[in-house]
């Protein structure tokens, strides 16, 4: 309690050091609070009105505002030349786009879950990520794909994979997934402004989620590295990977585990790809367990990567196997009890932190 | 494609008094005479939607005899490639343009550096048409450091950005989507510019090409697809692939022109039509009847489904450096003799570009790992062995 109050004065201290415009604010340091929706918005706008080769394209983006509403507004305020809306047809309009990144132009392009972006795949990859390399550094690829990932809410097998596993594979790509409104600032400029092709991988049930952001973050000229994870809760006795809507689950469970004296460290990857394997492995250096989450299907998914990341650099510093929560090794079913099961809960994250701190499960020789 | 040896000032009077190869009269050096002549087409064009060019074309001897000099380049460096093919000095994948020669020659001629060109992996010659060198050729083919793409692409992937020429693509029909992307941002950017995306016969029935034209026509782009149709698409002829073969019919609202591509003229003419059209009203498709003399790739002897008479058939009768050889000679612009010098000189300038791109050393270890990113944040890379080869990407 000491420790709060003695930052609240700290934080008054600065207030008054600060221009004018905070000092209207209440002592609280992130005083506004905005939805994932309104940040990734207010990026794209902010984005498009300094760089003029910024345009966006995808299905309903212009007069339906976006089939989430991410761009509302856009297209009044853009114009129809640079906020175009696409026939569905995914294939040739990523090739568009891909085609318009190696003139030089700086597409974002939606695809309105990334379920349809394996349509597109192969401009995504071959066309996109291997250009830079195959040419020697010529034809460079300033493209963004953006759009909702994984699973939503009873949306069934074909409208709900993660493909954070798949994108983050491929050399020449970089992944990115916002877990908060900062995060989604943050990364979206930092996606935009890069000169490769990223893969922005979002979360429909995120999108309405309201967090605090700071002045920093509000600014115009706010962005986040990328390849940098973020240490989101800080503690001694496990690590906690996560992205995306997971991150959010992996507090929830933290805070249950609190109360069972398990201290736990949530890291919030923000970057598939590049991963921050070095902050992952000094975080399992210090708390020498590992738990790794992720929605999607668990076989040669991100977690997996995490986990040969440690054994391979930290091995001598782990205390107990390293444990993984994915979703479900099935395709998504709709009946929302099976859903339920097929996705990660918060849980199944609590269980799989404690059989990592105690080891309560006596060891069975396999068959 | 300078013509360095022929080439002298360009006043006409001046070159007169400079001594002529042996046997000739006091005609004017073809190297710089821009006379104009008119030449009728081989065959009239067959239009789709729209009003066909005229069959008359005009050009003169400078420019005829460029298109034999780049095309006789063209033909030497092909056939020079299957041989190092075949002494293993080029592994994977050789596509060779060897009889589609004039399409390249003849759309150079009707455009600019600054309208786009690209194509799929029969790309060597469309990179010499945009001003690559035998060296980059060569050197790339065998992987070696003076490659256009510096060893890192190969054949399939030859690029040239500085005159606008994006490749260089192994997948089918791909490039065409990307060619209309190109001419999107042509037409953001308010060039005036157009591109010409390439494609064969093979392509002509993918889905995304149908998807990028639909697009393309709704938007107005200034895009000219440009179907090189030389009848089989690897071992399969056309008839054999496409319910309807009419490939400049199909874009069915957009409109079409078929042209013998055979005929360096023939094309030159097209290729003026679809810009002018591209640029004033959107996208057009070209069908150019084209034929390849060797097989789909140099581990396809090219007999198997087409006989050995028809391959010899077109090139007694449709090859294109014969054509214009036979113009030259018909109008009296050069002798035989001046062109096969020319050919000699061809000749040799593609035997020293492949001795200087033997000397080419390949590329450094550490390039494996270079060009990953444009921005590659100091992240690390890794090798097979990752706890053996690392390395941090600029």
């Amino acid at each position: 309690m000491l420790a709060i109050s003695r930052q609240r004065i700290l934080g008054q201290c600065f207030q008054k050091i600060r221009p004018a415009v905070s000092e209207l604010r209440s002592y609280s340091s992130a005083a506004k609070q905005i939805t994932v929706r309104e940040a990734l918005n207010s990026s794209l706008d902010e984005e498009m009105s300094a760089d003029p080769k910024v345009f966006l394209m995808g299905e309903e983006v212009g007069e339906y505002q976006g089939a989430y509403k991410i761009t509302k507004g856009l297209l009044e305020k853009y114009g129809p030349e640079r906020v175009l809306d696409t026939p569905i047809t995914e294939a040739g309009f990523t090739g568009i786009g891909v085609g318009a990144a190696y003139y030089g132009l700086k597409p974002v392009v939606e695809f309105m879950t990334f379920n349809f972006s394996m349509q597109a795949i192969d401009h995504i990859i071959n066309s996109a990520a291997k250009s830079n390399y195959m040419s020697a550094g010529q034809i460079s690829v300033p493209i963004v794909f953006r759009g909702p990932n994984g699973a939503a809410a009873g949306v069934g097998a074909q409208h709900s994979q993660c493909y954070a596993a798949w994108y983050a594979s491929c050399p020449g790509l970089k992944v990115l997934s916002p877990y908060n409104s900062e995060d989604a600032r943050g990364l979206l400029k930092a996606a935009i402004r890069d000169p490769d092709p990223v893969v922005f991988l979002e979360n429909e049930l995120l999108y309405g989620e309201s967090f605090p952001v700071s002045d920093e973050v509000l600014d115009s000229s706010f962005s986040l590295p990328i390849g940098k994870a973020k240490i989101e809760r800080e503690g001694n006795d496990v690590t906690i990977t996560a992205f995306s809507k997971m991150v959010g689950y992996a507090l929830k469970a933290a805070e249950i585990l609190e109360k069972d004296g398990i201290n736990a460290e949530v890291i919030n990857l923000r970057s598939i790809r590049p991963l921050d394997r070095s902050t992952i492995n000094a975080s399992v250096r210090k708390t020498n367990r590992l738990i790794t989450v992720e929605e999607g299907f668990p076989q040669h998914g991100v977690g997996a990567e995490i986990c040969s990341s440690v054994v391979e650099e930290s091995f001598a510093y782990l205390d107990a196997p390293v444990e993984r929560i994915a979703g479900a090794d099935v395709p998504m079913p709709y009946a929302a009890n099976l859903e339920r099961m097929a996705v990660p809960q918060v849980e199944d994250i609590v269980r799989a932190a404690k059989r990592a701190c105690y080891r309560s499960v006596p060891l069975a020789a396999t068959a | 494609m300078a013509l360095s040896y022929l080439r002298s000032s360009s006043s006409r009077s001046a070159n007169l008094l400079k001594p002529l190869s042996s046997g000739l009269s006091l005609r004017s050096p073809i190297s710089t005479d821009t006379t104009p002549i008119t030449v009728e087409t081989s065959v009239p064009f067959t239009s789709h939607r729209c009003d066909a060019p005229s069959r008359s074309v005009e050009t003169n001897p400078k420019e005829l005899l460029t298109f034999f000099r780049d095309m006789a380049l063209m033909r030497r460096m092909e056939i020079a490639a299957d041989s190092l093919y075949k002494a293993k000095l080029i592994r994977g994948f050789c596509h060779l343009y060897d009889g589609q020669e004039a399409f390249a020659v003849g759309m150079e001629a009707a455009i600019t550096k600054k309208d786009c060109i690209i194509t799929a992996y029969r790309d060597h010659c469309t990179f010499m048409g945009r001003g690559g060198t035998l060296l980059e050729v060569f050197a790339e083919l065998m992987g070696r450091q003076a490659g256009c793409s510096k060893g890192k692409g190969g054949s399939m992937h030859f690029y040239k950005k500085d005159s606008n020429f994006y490749g260089g693509h192994g997948i089918v029909g791909a490039q065409v989507p990307l060619g209309c992307g190109l001419a999107f941002a042509q037409k953001y950017s308010k060039d005036e510019t157009v591109t010409f995306a390439m494609y064969g016969d093979g392509a002509a029935n993918q889905g995304q090409l149908f998807e990028a034209l639909n697009i393309s026509a709704l938007w107005d782009l200034p895009a000219i697809l440009v179907c090189e149709n030389n009848h089989y698409g690897m071992g399969t002829a056309e008839w054999r692939a496409a319910k309807s073969p009419a490939y400049y019919k199909r874009g069915d609202y957009v409109p079409g022109l078929k042209v013998d591509g055979m005929d360096a003229l023939a094309v030159k003419q097209a290729c003026k039509f679809a810009k002018e059209h591209a640029l004033k009203s959107g996208p057009i498709i070209l069908e150019m009847d084209t034929y390849r003399y060797h097989g789909h790739s140099m581990s396809d002897p090219g007999s198997t489904y087409r006989t050995r008479d028809e391959i010899s058939g077109v090139r007694q009768e449709r090859d294109p450096i014969e054509r214009i050889r036979k113009l030259i000679l018909s109008h009296d612009l050069a002798s035989e003799k001046e062109l096969k010098d020319i050919e000699k000189e061809v000749r040799k300038e593609v035997d020293d570009a492949i001795t200087r791109a033997k000397e080419s050393p390949m590329p450094e270890p550490s390039k494996l790992f270079t060009n990953v990113y444009a921005k590659g944040l100091g992240v690390e890379s890794f090798g097979a062995d990752r706890k053996e080869v690392r390395a941090t990407l600029p």
